[in-house]
């Protein structure tokens, strides 16, 4: 890596300070930032460590679980309050990487990366989850502008996240074999932002919602619904790992699992 | 209270294990030494082109810089030297062009050093290293072997007409053709053997060190096999005399082979610690280890079995297109010719056998031995097209084998492709794996499959492979540079513990524990008063090192003939003490005893005369307790075995499951049957990524898709089964041991048990390596619709 200025503050507001600099980075669990600094990707003057501002913990109210940005993706995985409310959120972060990965990486830093084959873009836009930033909130539908690419601006650090309770969800994760992203992970949901099936890992621009199959499931719930509906291999990856047409194959197959799973 | 045993066929806990899995292991980058410096390497992200221009100024003028040297610098040194030197079918000596130690006027695949910097830290040495102006201009480039013979292809080497290394066969092509004319039927399958990349978890080091005073240089590095990098760097590259050139290899963290072959990394760093007068440093990342370790396998072949009505094999005609890469490896050319096609006669007496193979150049990293070398090819293929001819036939798969197995009565068996096996019993081999996968029961468990809606397949490998590297008289005539034989030196100490010396090397084989077990079988000293030590050309007379399961076919038995000198001394001093003669003194579980009495010595007392003989018959015999054996195998040694893999395939995914793993594998006398196990489980682990995932994947001019572990699928425990490991031993009737070797069966033996199994499971004739979900969903999606 490139040498850079380290800083730890210990108020959000000394962060975005910190922020100002030109080049400067935030630092989470650092997870994806490290590996991206040791291959010289990256070369940022000062790197902001969000370690000390809290920003973790996990709240469940009536309507909602909500989530502070530093939360680990352990954390949530084993969260009994997350388990009773989104079981399928703490299955999708018991599903993220390996045991070293999820006890650092954290889900504003997932969010804020938008890796096209991460696993929570998929939950977040699923269930109509708000993204809440220093300085605004942000709806899903807005924030997921394509890979690596998101409604954040320069400098904004995100606090918080929160997902409606929904009345069915399911995640189901079909793996990259050698990363172990997903290369297929879709994300069905039954809730307060209607039905909604999210696609994550197989579409070139990110996640993305699956229209047909969310006409089939809201006229009925059931994997059956799903048989014949189609996916377009036109956004998707063709990769070494696997074709669109596999990829568009997979989604149906994976999104089908969801659905039984979901009940 | 009895000490526990801890001799042969005991499974001693590895000793070695403490320091290595509490991070107290001594691995090359561990070592530092005073005034240090680091060396980063710019590697070539182009696969062919021409070197214009490199202008190292600016890069020179950083901070930190201590020298940037480039191929110019390296153009008078000797280049890489290849180890072995095949002949074409026309007697003239294969191709085999200079590998320079840096690039020089060309790059011919992604990760060919263009230069290297040393500066006073690795951060500057790297900051500088993007410093460099480096003009390059593109030629066209080639992956695979099919587009580099074709017809005005791109040439990677001026020596090598058409991209060809060699051309070469074995075998009687009249008696193959006169048999097929005959044949009740030809059987004729197309095969592939995918390209692997080694990812030993330790990354490649080398650290380079000059005295000025004495003129005497160090090498630490990250290798299987010490003295041969002394021997090669010294005489063929650098010129160094071994006197004054020291190689030291100690923790290193996994091989597979990949840290056989000499680098062009050590070269540079010793030079240069010659020409600066200070230790260089270079540690691989991870990047640069799929760019530039040794990769594996990469074989395009045809395949023709010759068979009578009753499924009897008459003749086996191979032809192999070898993928050599775009330089020579060190022993890459002996690859697919002496441990491959030697191999094609498996466990079968087919009685005539004609092979061609053809060896190529690509701009791909040059591809060597790893784990089984030659033979994971050659088994894959034999045990691949017997599966075809029992389904072109119509015979059992089981049936079909029993009938061609050579019999248990007929060893020595002479193959038709040079080889003379020893021992073995495949029919042993096969019932125990059979019972053991309950094979018998596979029908129901199908049947239970069938009703989830899942596909089960059941596939079987009866393998053979041919180890304990090797009788220097016959690969020397087969073309090997260098004697096959091995060391070791057995100090007896005053008190009676013993450290032995030994050539061969350790990089996570076991060899403190096993070849302590050994000495403490022998000799009768305990187990904690044993101490291995390896990897230090200043403390071992000479060795081969570690590679094709020799260190305890060869570097044992070494040992013993050591031991067996020791005990014959310590006999003759138990006699001056016992006052009995030399013949009639036995050795026993450490005791010297004079034949059918109770007067005796115990080993410790024998070596405390030894060294203080004052009472000794000096005027006879010397005094000291140390000796040192080379010992030179008779033959190679052959393991052999069944491996029994069952799957099972989810028809919506195309995803394989291995649901059970079974090997029974003959290795020979068995020292620890832990260890034995770990190994095989290992290698087997190895054989199933081979199977189902691994793939060095390149686009079509040779650009590496699959360089980092984001890309290339390792096996993973979750992609695994407990695998089942026995053994049914024959003994090796050759060394004074009996062991045959047991480091490679297992990724020798699996990958067509798990192929034969999908093949099983989708009722298909083939499909190549690896078996990835895609490929399977494919050929079902294939089939369901047609
Ligand atoms: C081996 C491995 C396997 C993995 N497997 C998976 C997987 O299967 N699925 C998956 O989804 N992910 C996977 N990941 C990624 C992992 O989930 C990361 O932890 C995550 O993507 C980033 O979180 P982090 O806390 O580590 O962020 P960091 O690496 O610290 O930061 C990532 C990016 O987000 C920015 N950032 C971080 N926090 C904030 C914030 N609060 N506000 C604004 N910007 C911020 C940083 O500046 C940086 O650009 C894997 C990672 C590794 C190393």
């Amino acid at each position: 890596m490139y040498d850079f200025a380290y800083e730890k503050p210990a108020s959000l507001a000394d962060a975005v300070a910190a922020l100002g600099h030109e080049d400067a980075k935030v630092i989470a669990g650092g997870m994806t930032l490290i590996p991206v600094l040791k291959q010289r990707l990256n070369k940022p003057s000062v790197v902001v460590d969000l370690s000390g501002l809290g920003m973790t913990g996990i709240t469940v109210t009536d309507e909602s679980v909500i989530i502070g940005a530093m939360t680990t993706h352990a954390t949530v995985a084993a969260s009994a309050a997350v388990k009773r409310a989104i079981p399928a959120l703490a299955t999708l972060a018991g599903l993220i990487g390996d045991k070293e990965v999820r006890h650092r990486g954290t889900i504003g830093g997932s969010l804020a990366n938008n890796d096209p084959a991460a696993d929570y873009p998929s939950a977040a836009l699923a269930l109509g989850a708000t993204i809440n930033t220093n300085t605004r909130s942000i709806n899903a539908d807005d924030y997921f502008q394509g890979m690596f690419t998101t409604a954040l601006e320069a400098g904004e650090v995100i606090t918080s996240v929160v997902f409606p309770i929904p009345a069915k969800a399911a995640y189901v994760k079909f793996k990259n074999p050698a990363s172990r992203y997903a290369m297929v992970g879709v994300f069905v949901a039954k809730g307060p932002a209607g039905v909604r099936v999210t696609i994550t890992g197989a579409g070139q621009n990110g996640v993305f919602r699956h229209i047909g199959f969310e006409h089939a499931l809201a006229a009925k719930w059931s994997a059956d619904s799903l048989t014949g509906v189609a996916t377009s291999q036109d956004d998707l990856n063709s990769d070494i790992h696997a074709s669109a047409e596999y990829r568009a194959h997979l989604c149906n197959v994976v999104a089908k699992r969801a659905v039984a799973a979901a009940g | 209270m009895n000490a526990p045993f801890e001799g042969i066929g005991a499974s001693v806990r590895r000793k070695e294990d403490l320091r290595f899995i509490s991070g107290r292991g001594n691995y090359t980058d561990d070592i530092n030494r005073p005034h240090q410096t680091y060396m980063v390497i710019k590697r070539s992200d182009r696969p062919h082109a021409k070197i214009i221009s490199i202008d190292t100024s600016v890069a020179m003028a950083a901070p930190g810089v201590v020298a940037i040297y480039t191929g110019d610098d390296f153009a008078n040194i000797g280049g890489l030297p290849c180890g072995w030197q095949i002949h074409n079918k026309d007697g003239s000596p294969m191709a085999e062009p200079k590998h320079p130690v840096i690039a020089h006027g060309k790059v011919r695949h992604v990760g060919d050093p263009i230069a290297v910097v040393i500066a006073e830290t690795k951060q500057q040495a790297r900051n500088a290293a993007e410093l460099l102006e480096i003009n390059l201009e593109d030629l066209p480039g080639v992956a695979t072997t099919t587009d580099a013979l074709k017809p005005g292809a791109t040439l990677i080497h001026d020596e090598a007409a058409g991209n060809v290394c060699y051309d070469w066969h074995l075998g009687d092509a009249d008696a193959v053709a006169a048999a097929f004319k005959s044949a009740h039927k030809v059987v004729t399958l197309d095969l592939e053997n995918n390209r692997l990349i080694p990812n030993a978890m330790e990354p490649r080091v080398a650290l380079g060190d000059y005295d000025r005073h004495t003129g005497d240089y160090t090498l630490y590095t990250t290798s299987q096999n010490p003295h041969v990098i002394r021997l090669l760097m010294g005489a063929f590259v650098l010129g160094l005399p071994e006197h004054k050139l020291r190689v030291v290899a100690p923790d290193v963290g996994g091989g597979f082979g990949s840290k056989i072959y000499h680098y062009a990394e050590e070269a540079i760093v010793t030079w240069a610690a010659g020409k600066l007068g200070r230790p260089v440093k270079w540690t691989a990342d991870r990047s640069e280890s799929f760019m530039s370790d040794a990769h594996g396998r990469d074989h395009v072949s045809t395949a023709q079995m010759a068979v009578d009505a009753s499924g009897k094999f008459l003749a086996l005609k191979v032809h192999t297109v070898a993928n050599m890469g775009a330089y020579l490896s060190t022993f890459a050319p002996a690859v697919p010719t002496y441990l491959y096609a030697t191999l094609l006669a498996g466990t079968y007496t087919t009685p005539v056998i004609y092979v061609e193979v053809k060896a190529v150049f690509t701009n791909t990293v040059p591809v060597d031995a790893y784990r089984g070398a030659g033979r994971p090819e050659a088994t894959f293929l034999i045990e691949r097209l017997v599966d075809a001819v029992a389904l072109d036939t119509g015979i059992d798969k089981i049936e079909l084998r029993r009938k061609n197995f050579i019999p248990i009565d007929a060893f020595p068996y002479q193959t038709p492709v040079a080889l003379q096996y020893d021992s073995g019993n495949y029919f042993a081999t096969l019932d125990a794996a059979m019972k053991a996968a309950d094979y018998n029961g596979f029908p129901a468990r199908k049947a239970a499959a069938a009703a989830k809606g899942k596909l089960r397949g059941i596939g079987v490998s009866t393998y053979l492979e041919a180890c304990g590297i090797a009788p220097s008289k016959v690969v020397g005539s087969l073309g090997a540079r260098a004697g096959l034989y091995e060391v070791a030196n057995i100090r007896v100490h005053p008190t009676g513990s013993v450290t032995v010396f030994t050539g061969t090397h350790s990089h996570g084989q076991g060899h403190e524990t096993t070849m302590a077990q050994l000495v403490t079988d022998q000799l009768g000293v305990p187990f904690s008063q044993v101490d291995i030590v390896h990897g230090d050309t200043s403390k071992i007379p000479f060795g081969m090192g570690t590679y094709g399961s020799r260190s305890l076919a060869v570097g044992g038995s070494a040992m013993v003939k050591a031991m067996d000198k020791i005990i014959a001394k310590g006999k003759k001093i138990a006699a001056h003490l016992l006052e009995a003669s030399p013949e009639d003194i036995e050795f026993k579980n450490g005791n010297f005893s004079v034949a059918g009495t109770d007067r005796s010595k115990s080993f410790g007392e024998i070596a405390l005369t030894a060294y203080v003989p004052h009472n000794y018959p000096i005027e006879t015999v010397e005094p000291g307790l140390d000796e040192t054996a080379f010992y030179d195998p008779m033959n190679f040694t052959f393991p052999g075995g069944c491996h029994i893999c069952e799957v099972e395939i989810d028809p919506e995914t195309g995803v394989t499951s291995i649901i059970n793993f079974n090997a029974v594998d003959d290795v020979g006398r068995v020292i620890n049957p832990m260890i034995v196990e770990g190994q095989v489980q290992g290698g087997v682990a190895q054989g199933i990524g081979q199977a189902l995932m691994e793939n060095a994947a390149y686009d079509a001019s040779g650009q590496l898709l699959s360089g980092s572990f984001m890309d290339y699928t390792m096996p993973r425990a979750d992609d695994l089964v407990n695998i089942t490991v026995g053994t049914e031993n024959t003994m090796c009737t050759h060394n004074p041991l009996g062991s045959k070797g047991c480091g490679e069966v297992g990724a020798i033996g699996s990958p067509p048990a798990v192929i034969n199994a999908i093949c099983d499971a989708l009722k298909i004739r083939h499909m190549n390596m690896p078996a990835t979900a895609e490929k399977v969903w494919s050929i079902i999606n294939g089939r369901s619709a047609g």
